[in-house]
């Protein structure tokens, strides 16, 4: 069974977010990575940019196909993750940890509230499966 | 995935217990992978691989004009066989296109297993009863598709041979005689018993490994996959789904139908000229192939390689001339990430011009041109 953290909020389209003040880390989750499995190669917005919510802003490639990886929350993109660029099994292997894809600051941190928490994001997938 | 509608192999019930992800793959839900392409994958060339491939067809020729038949309907020379080999040939069009790619094996001295593809059963069934139509009765032929009796697996690795003979005792009863069957060679099938049941077991595969292929009643399908998990599990046999396959025989250059095949690409242009023989007198498609032969093709199959690190080249990528000046050249027809070589690789037509080995080419992945470069065939080579 796929892990759902407890303390993270969720897309419906299958990232996570941990929110430290501010700041909001965004990555793929476990129930994501397992789908995709073997990925291959991350694509990340390159130069510091705004993303709004909902907007592509990154690809996955595993050996299989190219999925785009969309911004749960609005906001400026303040670092990427060069680890998962070097090393995009870590999305894989450690998909809440060393795998997460970039930090946001919020722009708007009312969208938090239409993210979904662990008990529903369960239910979608549980749902699916 | 439209349920009711795919059709299900005499393993789907295995599959599920395995925990296989399950797709639609030519009209048939299959497992695409148990654990991961890549770990599936790398157990095929380390160690072993077990494959459900029930859903290719199978399709008899029996009697006296089987032969002189077989002859006239696909390209390879089927004269060459002896009773318990086997050979890869093509059938194709009067145009040269190909209907399909198969294995045909001489089971007996008039009667031949036609191996063929899943999305191309009906047509090929169709192909040859017209061939047929219309010919004398002196020497008759009878064409029986058995695609739904029966079932087929593959098991592929350098370990396979260590456990093979045990779940198939010898000696043979059929095809190329032998007292185990490790001791077949490649291409070579024999009948062996496997519970009281007769089974044909040949010495070919897909992957470029040395391995086996199983063709049996649909009814004991799930016995004899059973029996080789098992057998394998100390030797670090794995189940194994359709995306290693894909993977293992891209890395290889094997054309898959309805990617490096169709009926508007010949065997030539396909660089399979090698299993059309022209000295065997008329065939269907000849004039088209002995043509192309002597006088060069329009289009040729590359392999290529990503020059760095990249996303991986999927189908119908487009392919570009090298630099500034170069000009749309083709299209991807087969692209993945190598699991063995951990770079993008593919393959797909351009002109011959275009087609020589180290000519850089660039892959437009989602909109950006990409470095690669055209190489030799096989992409992977075994290190010994």
């Amino acid at each position: 069974m796929s892990s759902v953290p407890a303390d993270l909020k969720y897309a419906k389209s299958h990232e996570w977010v941990r929110i430290s003040g501010n700041v909001a880390t965004i990555g793929i989750t476990d129930h994501a990575q397992h789908e995709l499995t073997d990925v291959v190669f991350v694509e990340l917005p390159l130069a510091v940019r705004k993303v709004k919510a909902g907007e592509s802003c990154a690809v996955v490639e595993s050996v299989k196909t190219a999925s785009d990886i969309y911004s749960p929350v609005s906001g400026e993109i303040l670092e990427l993750n060069k680890s998962v660029i070097d090393t995009p099994a870590l999305v894989n292997s450690q998909p809440y940890a060393e795998g997460w894809f970039y930090k946001i600051q919020l722009s708007n941190p009312a969208e938090l509230d239409q993210l979904l928490d662990p008990q529903q994001y369960r239910a979608q997938i549980e749902g699916a499966a | 995935m439209i349920d009711g509608k795919l059709r299900r192999t005499p393993l789907f019930a295995a599959h599920q217990r395995l925990g296989g992800k399950l797709i639609e793959f030519g009209g048939w839900e299959m497992p695409v992978q148990y654990t991961s392409i890549v770990d599936e994958h790398l157990a095929v060339r380390k160690a072993a691989g077990l494959f459900d491939i029930s859903h290719m067809g199978e399709e008899l020729v029996t009697g006296t004009g089987a032969e002189e038949f077989l002859n006239r309907t696909l390209t390879n020379d089927i004269r060459k066989l002896a009773v318990g080999q086997g050979q890869y040939t093509l059938m194709c069009h009067e145009t040269g296109g190909v209907i399909d790619d198969l294995y045909a094996y001489r089971l007996e001295s008039n009667s031949y297993l036609l191996i063929i593809n899943a999305s191309r059963i009906s047509e090929d069934v169709a192909w040859l009863e017209k061939q047929l139509a219309g010919r004398d009765a002196q020497n008759p032929v009878r064409l029986q598709n058995s695609s739904d009796a029966t079932g087929a697996l593959a098991v592929q690795g350098p370990r396979v041979g260590e456990f093979i003979n045990p779940c198939f005792p010898g000696p043979s009863l059929g095809g190329t005689r032998v007292d185990h069957v490790s001791e077949l060679k490649k291409n070579q099938v024999a009948k062996v018993l496997f519970q009281e049941c007769e089974i044909w077991v040949s010495r070919t595969g897909y992957t470029g490994e040395d391995g086996f292929e199983i063709v049996a009643p649909a009814e004991r399908m799930e016995a004899i996959w059973d029996r080789l998990l098992e057998a394998g599990h100390p030797y670090g046999l794995k189940p194994a789904g359709l995306g290693a396959r894909d993977t293992l025989r891209t890395e290889m250059c094997y054309p898959l139908y309805g990617h490096e095949l169709d009926e508007a690409t010949t065997p030539i242009e396909a660089g399979l000229g090698s299993f059309v023989s022209m000295a065997k007198g008329h065939f269907v498609g000849h004039t088209v192939l002995a043509e192309q032969k002597l006088k060069g093709v329009g289009k040729q199959l590359i392999a290529f390689k990503m020059t760095d690190k990249s996303a991986p080249p999927r189908s119908q990528y487009a392919i570009w001339g090298s630099g500034k000046e170069g000009a749309k050249m083709g299209e991807v027809t087969s692209g993945t990430q190598s699991p063995s070589l951990g770079i993008g690789i593919g393959m797909g037509y351009v002109p011959p011009q275009c087609a020589a080995v180290e000519t850089p080419v660039e892959i437009e992945i989602r909109g950006k041109r990409t470095p690669a470069v055209v190489v030799q065939k096989p992409i992977y080579r075994k290190v010994n």
